[in-house]
């Protein structure tokens, strides 16, 4: 008996999770479009309710489509299992919604998503649920918030928009020595870059909007349990008493108890998923299905013409800095390699050199690049973030992340990278003469 | 629940539900570097429906604290032990793979404490490889990659659980990884050694229910043969196209097999 082959990402990419439609043949994945599934019998029923047989009830808990996708990511990302959300917001909301409550406390990076950091730092709080903003490349900073009540530890693989290199490994390792899981944003690099499981995450979430879908047509979200944090460790203190003791609000279930390894996913989707609904739509799933289909011929390709226009933006002499991680001057330069072999994405911020009117005139000049508010798409994206995804922090704040008046940032998608560098060059061109 | 056996904290998942000294009780024992979760939907179904449930995690497994055993023999030794703690003069046993044998030597050696058994991917003898074996003993987490692979049928590798949203293959591994250093080892040499398989099928004289998988890799349909044939008056269950990991691949099928076997098994 040989060792037995498993699947290779590329594969896992197009079949994971799906098989050929056992009622109609349909090679697709077909678009479950409906709200409820009907029950062959009342003990059936029963039975479905109570989570002593598999399937499927209404679609808000869940669907046979958005299943699919689910398991799809779990398998890309090494995990047991998976949540699809209405979006990426809805799945960091679920995650920490399923951990934690009122008189608890966060440990999260700085250099995150606006909407992350909106949700963090101005709305949870109304909830009673507090976060510590640290620099993510600080490690004493991480151990130096955690508080008693201190429930999870959040960053980004790629910190938003300086790109800020998460050092999982050890961060995840402060976490560890708490007691608290490491939660991840994945959006930027996608399990083609990086599986954070691999170096110590517990769970993953992604605005599966980008890089996943590639199409930027859907809103939507994933959340992944890599099915390693160990609940129970803190039960003695009531660390996690959403999953270690009796939910009154599902047959007095002790999900740590029912299942070794997915505690957490059952509870998000026996309570999060089934009370604050913010569940994915199964045509979503299907055209992030898609999506993934191609994401290692994508991403392979957004990393090559991502490095063309780093390389062309870098030597401009309108151009002050290029924040990517593959050139040497990036303070996470060396993390990058260890972390990120296969390269560092395709979103980066760069620095005009020049007032705020030569920003806006070399962004208003760009041709093939969308002025808009996402990223990963397969056309390539520009925004300033200082007036639109940034906003709401303060001057000082925004320094703190590496952002100025003069920050532009990039997502670069697969057009011919000759087209994006003419572009780009055009647009300095323009702001220079402004 | 937690339960003292022989001086022993062990753990049994009980659907969370009293035992009712009025209800028949069905103890189910996981195969190697497994744990009580592996009959969730099975043993959850069960404790709705008019049973006591003991989905027990073994010695060294799972909750439970102490060593893992040896021998087939000294789990089917323990199960009375187990029973004898909960209060349960005799039950049904289900047990899968490595638990197929402990309980299958319980119902020959302890034939008063067994009102049924159920064999889930049984073989006798479980031959396991030397390949395996070296790996479990040098490389845990080689071995687990070995019987995850071997465990779940190559269209379940792919994926298409019935559980909404769970990769069979993630959990399987993650799982067994959870397991403590020397567990695995010690789980595959005690099925290795068990040589009474046949001996013991032939003592047994309550009803048997075999439950085989069509793709079972680990204990294949032609190497339970034997057993089977020597069992007296055993109702096979073969699960077209399932693998080892079967109350996974097809846990419908598998709760469908034990409900008919089990209402229909006079209760003692």
């Amino acid at each position: 008996m040989s060792k037995p082959k498993s699947h290779r990402f590329d594969t896992l990419s197009l079949h994971a999770g799906s098989a050929p439609d056992a009622a109609t043949g349909a090679r697709a994945t077909p678009i479950y479009q409906t709200a409820s599934f009907v029950f062959p019998d009342s003990d059936h029923a029963a039975a479905l309710f109570n989570m002593e047989r598999a399937g499927h009830v209404y679609s808000r808990i869940s669907n046979p489509t958005v299943a699919v996708l689910e398991e799809r990511a779990a398998a890309l990302e090494g995990g047991v299992g998976a949540l699809g959300t209405a979006s990426g917001q809805a799945a960091l909301h679920l995650a920490i919604a399923t951990l934690q409550g009122a008189g608890s406390h966060i440990v999260a990076s700085r250099s995150l998503y606006g909407g992350s950091h909106n949700l963090l730092d101005y709305t949870l709080p109304r909830f009673g649920i507090e976060t510590t903003f640290v620099d993510p490349r600080d490690i004493d900073a991480w151990r130096a918030a955690v508080r008693p009540n201190t429930r999870l530890f959040f960053g980004e693989t790629l910190g938003n928009p300086g790109l800020d290199v998460l050092d999982i490994p050890r961060v995840s390792r402060v976490a560890h020595e708490h007691g608290v899981p490491l939660l991840v944003d994945s959006t930027f690099t996608t399990p083609w870059l990086m599986r954070p499981f691999d170096h110590g995450a517990d769970l993953v979430l992604h605005s599966a909007t980008k890089f996943l879908s590639g199409h930027g047509v859907v809103i939507g979200g994933v959340l992944v349990d890599s099915g390693r944090f160990d609940w129970d460790a803190g039960a003695a203190r009531g660390k996690f008493p959403t999953l270690t003791e009796p939910y009154h609000g599902f047959h007095d279930m002790v999900f740590s108890e029912e299942s070794t390894t997915a505690a957490f996913l059952l509870r998000a989707r026996r309570e999060g998923i089934r009370d604050f609904g913010a569940c994915m739509s199964p045509f979503t799933a299907f055209q992030i299905l898609q999506g993934i289909e191609t994401l290692p011929v994508r991403m392979q390709r957004h990393v090559e013409n991502t490095r063309k226009v780093v390389a062309f933006l870098d030597a401009h002499p309108l151009v002050e800095d290029v924040g990517y991680p593959e050139l040497p001057g990036h303070p996470d330069h060396v993390l990058a390699k260890t972390l990120l072999p296969r390269g560092c994405g395709a979103v980066f911020s760069f620095n005009l050199r020049g007032t705020r009117a030569q920003g806006r005139k070399f962004i208003e000049t760009l041709n093939l690049f969308s002025h808009l508010a996402n990223v990963g798409d397969a056309k390539s994206l520009v925004i300033h973030p200082a007036s639109t995804t940034h906003f709401r922090m303060s001057a000082e704040d925004l320094a703190k992340s590496g952002i100025t008046e003069g920050t532009i940032r990039l997502s670069i998608g697969l057009e011919d990278p000759e087209d994006l560098t003419e572009d780009l060059g055009r647009a300095l061109h323009a702001a220079g003469k402004t | 629940m937690r339960i003292s056996v022989n001086g022993g904290e062990c753990y049994a998942y009980t659907g969370f539900h009293r035992l009712d000294p009025a209800q028949p009780t069905i103890a189910f024992v996981h195969g190697a570097a497994n744990d009580h979760s592996v009959w969730a939907l099975q043993s959850r179904y069960f404790a709705h429906h008019g049973f006591n449930v003991l989905a027990v995690d073994l010695p060294a497994h799972g909750r439970s604290a102490g060593e893992a055993f040896a021998t087939v023999e000294a789990i089917a030794d323990w199960i009375p032990a187990l029973l004898d703690a909960a209060g349960v003069a005799q039950a049904a046993l289900v047990g899968h793979s490595l638990g197929s044998l402990a309980v299958l030597a319980c119902a020959a050696r302890h034939p008063e404490r067994v009102a049924s058994v159920a064999l889930i991917g049984p073989a006798a003898p479980m031959l396991v490889s030397d390949e395996l074996l070296a790996a479990a003993r040098d490389d845990e987490l080689l071995a687990y990659e070995m019987i995850v692979g071997w465990s779940i049928s190559a269209a379940r590798q792919l994926g298409g659980n019935t559980v909404p949203g769970m990769w069979m293959t993630g959990s399987a591994l993650r799982l067994m990884e959870r397991t403590r250093p020397g567990v695995l080892h010690s789980d595959l040499t005690a099925c290795q050694s068990y040589g009474n398989g046949l001996v013991d099928a032939a003592a047994v004289r309550c009803p048997v229910l075999a439950v085989v998988g069509g793709r079972d890799q680990m204990t294949p349909v032609k190497g339970a043969r034997a057993l089977l044939d020597t069992l007296a008056g055993v109702r096979v269950v073969t699960l077209q196209g399932a693998g080892h990991a079967m109350m996974a691949e097809q846990p419908d099928a598998v709760l469908d097999a034990l409900r008919t076997f089990l209402q229909a098994t006079p209760r003692r």
